[in-house]
């Protein structure tokens, strides 16, 4: 018993140093976002490429959707596009973008140089929706379902590796959900 | 190499180009050091009262910057720490309480915002355990102190002759 007692230090010690440990090799840029499993944000903004457009969570198309947070300020943007326009191929979602704290003129010019993946990008000049949407920087890019709720929310560039870990497997997920009328 | 710079800069015969680089080179030092000193977070923001001003201080404080992680609101110079300020700042304005400011804030970018974590079941641990691991280490003090105090103080008769046949030899 007194041995035992003894012993508590000790272990408390092996437990707190496994604890600092494992804390080392988390990422702190990987944070869980508030918004998950809550609906997107309701919005109401112009469009990027029309001025006079009002979008809305209307104007989404039903099913699953993915919002990427772009704008040319961002170099890791850049980088980041020609991915875009390949996954922008997939039938299985509509990927649409949200220019987030960008000047207009750039920003179209950037989508005619680069190749517009879009479905439409929205204008967020001031960044209010960025805000509500908990939004710290460029790119992020959110998983949205055919329920309009927040499945996931991606801070980083998207490349072959995140897509494949951790986005397909959800876009199934959200497929077979749908497929079962939940 | 020096010598020959300090000839070049002292000569007598200074042409014009030579008093104009030193011009130049002055005037680049203040505009260096002039920089250094404006670099820092400065917004400028009306506050109707004093009260205001003290909420808006203490929330910027106890906010945390999103983006560069080991800062608050009001050491941050990122542009997403301005937006939070100006949203703080206008929601003051227009007469939220504080509690509701931070709710508007965790609402969005998570518990992770607060400096100052709520307790919940996530961070009894955070709040509780130093308060715990004091008391695991008061405990084992007392625990060593009281078996110490058990040994007994005083010499026994066989003892005593021995530290006196030790003493005599001396």
């Amino acid at each position: 018993m007194k041995v035992l007692i003894r012993l508590i230090p000790l272990l408390l010690f092996l437990l707190l140093g496994v604890l600092l440990f494992r804390g080392l090799s988390l990422n702190p840029q990987d944070m869980p976002s508030a918004l998950v499993g809550k609906p997107f944000p309701v919005f109401s903004l112009n469009a990027l490429n029309n001025a006079e457009q009002k979008l809305t969570t209307a104007s989404f198309k039903p099913g699953i959707k993915l919002v990427n947070v772009w704008a040319t300020w961002c170099p890791s943007c850049k980088y980041e596009h020609p991915f875009l326009v390949k996954i922008s191929k997939d039938q299985r979602f509509a990927l649409y973008g949200l220019n987030y704290k960008d000047e207009r003129q750039p920003a179209l010019r950037w989508l005619i140089d680069f190749e517009d993946p879009y479905q439409f990008s929205i204008f967020d000049q001031q960044g209010k929706l960025g805000l509500n949407l908990g939004v710290f920087g460029a790119p992020e890019t959110f998983v949205v379902d055919h329920h309009n709720i927040i499945r996931k929310r991606f801070a980083g560039v998207l490349e072959r590796n995140v897509w494949q870990r951790e986005f397909l497997p959800l876009i199934n997920t959200i497929e077979d959900e749908i497929a079962n009328g939940t | 190499m020096g010598h020959k710079l300090m000839k070049l800069i002292f000569l007598p015969k200074t042409n014009l180009v030579q008093i104009l680089a030193m011009a130049l080179l002055t005037l680049l030092i203040a505009i260096m050091l002039s920089t250094k000193v404006v670099a820092g977070p400065i917004d400028t923001y009306d506050f109707p009262d004093e009260i205001t001003k003290v909420r808006f201080q203490h929330l910027i404080y106890e906010l945390r910057c999103p983006k560069c992680q080991n800062q608050n609101l009001a050491d941050s110079n990122s542009p997403i720490a301005q937006d939070l300020r100006q949203e703080v700042y206008d929601m003051l304005i227009d007469g939220r309480a504080d509690m509701e400011i931070i709710d508007f804030m965790v609402n969005r970018y998570g518990e992770f915002v607060l400096y100052r974590p709520k307790v919940n079941s996530l961070t009894y641990f955070l709040w509780y355990g130093p308060v715990a691991f004091f008391m695991i280490g008061g405990f084992m003090v007392f625990l060593f102190v009281r078996k110490k105090d058990k040994t007994p103080t005083e010499l026994t008769s066989e003892q005593q002759q021995q530290l006196k046949s030790i003493l005599k030899d001396k």
